[in-house]
């Protein structure tokens, strides 16, 4: 039998006590195994560490006025006194709108690169063209959307230009995000679909999408809340210092009106406006990172709830 | 054979040709930011502006009345000191961060580092500026008994914390390329963590790391909400970090409101900007050849 052989008695006696015993080496490893956990543990923290000391200042010094008036009041006194309410929803307007527009076209995008496009030197380009608009300064989308949209489109300063530009600005959050969605999943399930007869586009819509929809709706949710924070696009090309609008009435903003936006207002209040009492930009940084790290954790909810009931 | 009728093939068609103009659309956007801010400073571009001394003169002038003078190179200086600091910080930490996230962490402290890491990047540029402003300043002002605390060193802090998040996804992501079995190579031959981090790891996910801090910074150069408020506004050669300067970026953004359409002074910010989109542009086109480095490996 094999057994017999391999188990031949050791002529070497061990002593169990001197067996285990660890050698300098093995102390050695130990200990910077621990001291390189350490460190780079201690780096993470330090990056770390910022974002709950800020948070919890930037909560502490807005506290005296943080109350849901202080969202749904205009300002007044030069903006030195009352609410946010024509910012805030002046970025919704221009999330809204922009999302309105660069949702459909950058899913597309997405279907296009990952379902029709081969492997050849035009999809790099394509690919390469994504990179790139993900890269190009935020200022330098301010001179874009100044130059094409509010001149040369005639749209004026204007929630619709703005928004456009805040669109085109997103599109490579979605592409990418849509994309990641769409290559997780299984190459059989189009496969299957081909065989019993289906064209590429009915495979793309019976199959490919509703099987990816909890990746594209993160990365729709991520825009959201990347172009809720963004300023420099919006300052040249559609949001104004002051608008005053009727308090609650949430279709006060047209098309082509200018409209405050909250970036914008930080902006304003913390570098323009002499004499604000302290706590009128603190409380306005602490709505504007609370709607986007909110936007931010649902899109972190939605992605392990749904990553826990995939089927495959 | 399946018959389909003529209004199926027909939507088909229709479909295909939206998203092909869609997928192709990249490529438009990207041209078209080139084509529309190229033209917007093109008539000072080429006739009036001196492009020599442009780039090398730290005089500018904007507004003066007798003499304007139109030289970048301090807001150049601006630009290129505020991002070394930043990333003299950030990349350590960050590639510290990802060789933590990567190396040492279980899944589930792994998936919280992940979300945090995540969180500080979605801060909108604009809080990270309004922090700048009021804690930092305040900061710097106490620790080195300094007249002002907008400087170089607020805005390289405070753009290392923006840009740690891009490093650390993507130098994670580099890491997790490397294949397990050399680091099970390493460790049979007896590698302690450290020797299987530095001859192993670092080697090995090179092209990747430096990808990631390329990504890093392209964004320290683009940003600007945040150095337009943390850096102070005095266009000049920094002599030492507690120095204030003006970036290129914050000079665009400063500057754009009060320039009168179709005036010189509108066109050459026009002009900075394609300077910026042609800096960005070469540093995004290096992280993606190095990265296409590693692919073809």
């Amino acid at each position: 039998m094999s057994t017999s052989a391999t188990t031949s008695p050791n002529p070497v006696t061990l002593d169990p006590q001197t067996r285990f015993r660890e050698t300098a080496l093995v102390r050695r490893k130990k200990f910077t195994e621990k001291l390189a956990r350490l460190t780079f543990l201690t780096m993470t923290l330090l990056m770390i560490f910022p974002l709950l000391l800020i948070v919890s200042y930037l909560i502490y010094k807005a506290a005296p006025i943080l109350s849901i008036n202080f969202i749904l009041d205009n300002p007044v006194r030069g903006m030195r006194a009352g609410g946010i309410w024509p910012a805030f929803l002046g970025t919704l307007y221009l999330v809204g709108i922009s999302l309105l527009v660069s949702a459909p076209i950058g899913v597309l995008a997405a279907v296009y690169l990952n379902e029709y496009a081969r492997e050849n030197w035009f999809t790099r380009i394509i690919n390469l063209a994504v990179v790139n608009l993900a890269g190009v300064p935020s200022i330098v989308h301010a001179l874009f959307g100044l130059g094409a949209f509010v001149l040369f489109a005639g749209m004026g300063r204007s929630i619709l230009a703005a928004s456009l530009t805040l669109a085109i600005m997103t599109l490579p959050v979605i592409i990418a995000s849509t994309k990641e969605a769409l290559g997780a999943v299984p190459t059989a399930f189009r496969e299957a679909c081909w065989n019993v007869g289906a064209t590429r586009w009915q495979t793309i819509r019976r199959i490919v999408l509703p099987n990816s929809i909890s990746g594209i709706l993160t990365g729709i949710i991520l825009q959201v809340s990347r172009a809720a924070g963004e300023t420099a696009p919006i300052m040249f090309t559609g949001a104004v210092f002051f608008k005053a609008i009727e308090k609650g009435d949430i279709f006060a903003y047209g098309l082509f009106d200018q409209s405050m936006a909250l970036s914008m207002h930080l902006f304003t209040i913390s570098t323009q406006v002499p004499n604000v009492p302290e706590a009128l930009p603190y409380g306005t940084a602490v709505v504007l990172l609370g709607t986007v790290l909110l936007v931010n954790a649902l899109a972190i909810v939605l992605r392990v709830y749904l990553r826990s009931r995939k089927k495959w | 054979m399946i018959n389909r009728s003529r209004l199926e093939s027909v939507t088909e068609r229709i479909i295909e040709g939206i998203i092909r103009f869609c997928g192709f659309s990249a490529i438009l956007f990207v041209f078209g930011i080139f084509f529309f801010v190229f033209r917007e400073g093109s008539g000072f571009l080429f006739s009036g502006l001196d492009i020599g001394q442009f780039l090398t003169s730290p005089e500018w002038f904007p507004t003066s009345v007798s003499n304007k003078r139109y030289g970048v190179l301090a807001l150049l200086a601006g630009t290129a000191s505020v991002t070394a600091l930043s990333m003299a910080i950030a990349v350590p930490f960050g590639l510290g961060a990802a060789i933590f996230v990567s190396e040492f962490c279980g899944p589930k402290l792994k998936e919280t580092f992940k979300i945090v890491i995540e969180l500080l990047a979605a801060i909108p540029s604009v809080v990270w500026g309004f922090i700048g402003l009021t804690v930092m300043n305040g900061v710097i002002i106490d620790l080195f008994d300094a007249p002002i605390g907008l400087t170089v060193l607020n805005g390289g802090i405070i753009l290392a914390l923006m840009s740690v998040p891009i490093i650390v996804s993507i130098g994670e992501d580099a890491l997790k390329a490397v294949p397990d079995s050399y680091r099970e190579a390493a460790e049979a031959l007896g590698a302690t963590r450290w020797q299987v981090i530095y001859r192993v790891l670092l080697p090995a996910g090179k092209n990747g790391l430096l990808a990631a801090v390329l990504l890093g910074i392209g964004r320290a150069v683009g940003e600007t909400m945040a150095v337009l408020m943390a850096t102070g506004h005095s266009v000049q050669f920094p002599s030492n970090i507690l120095d204030s300067v003006r970036t290129l970026t914050a000079t665009i953004a400063a500057e754009l409101g009060e320039a009168p359409v179709g005036s010189d002074h509108y066109q050459v910010l026009f002009i900075i900007g394609i300077l910026l989109f042609t800096i960005t542009f070469i540093v995004n086109l290096a992280s993606d050849l190095v990265v296409k480095g590693i692919r073809n490996k």
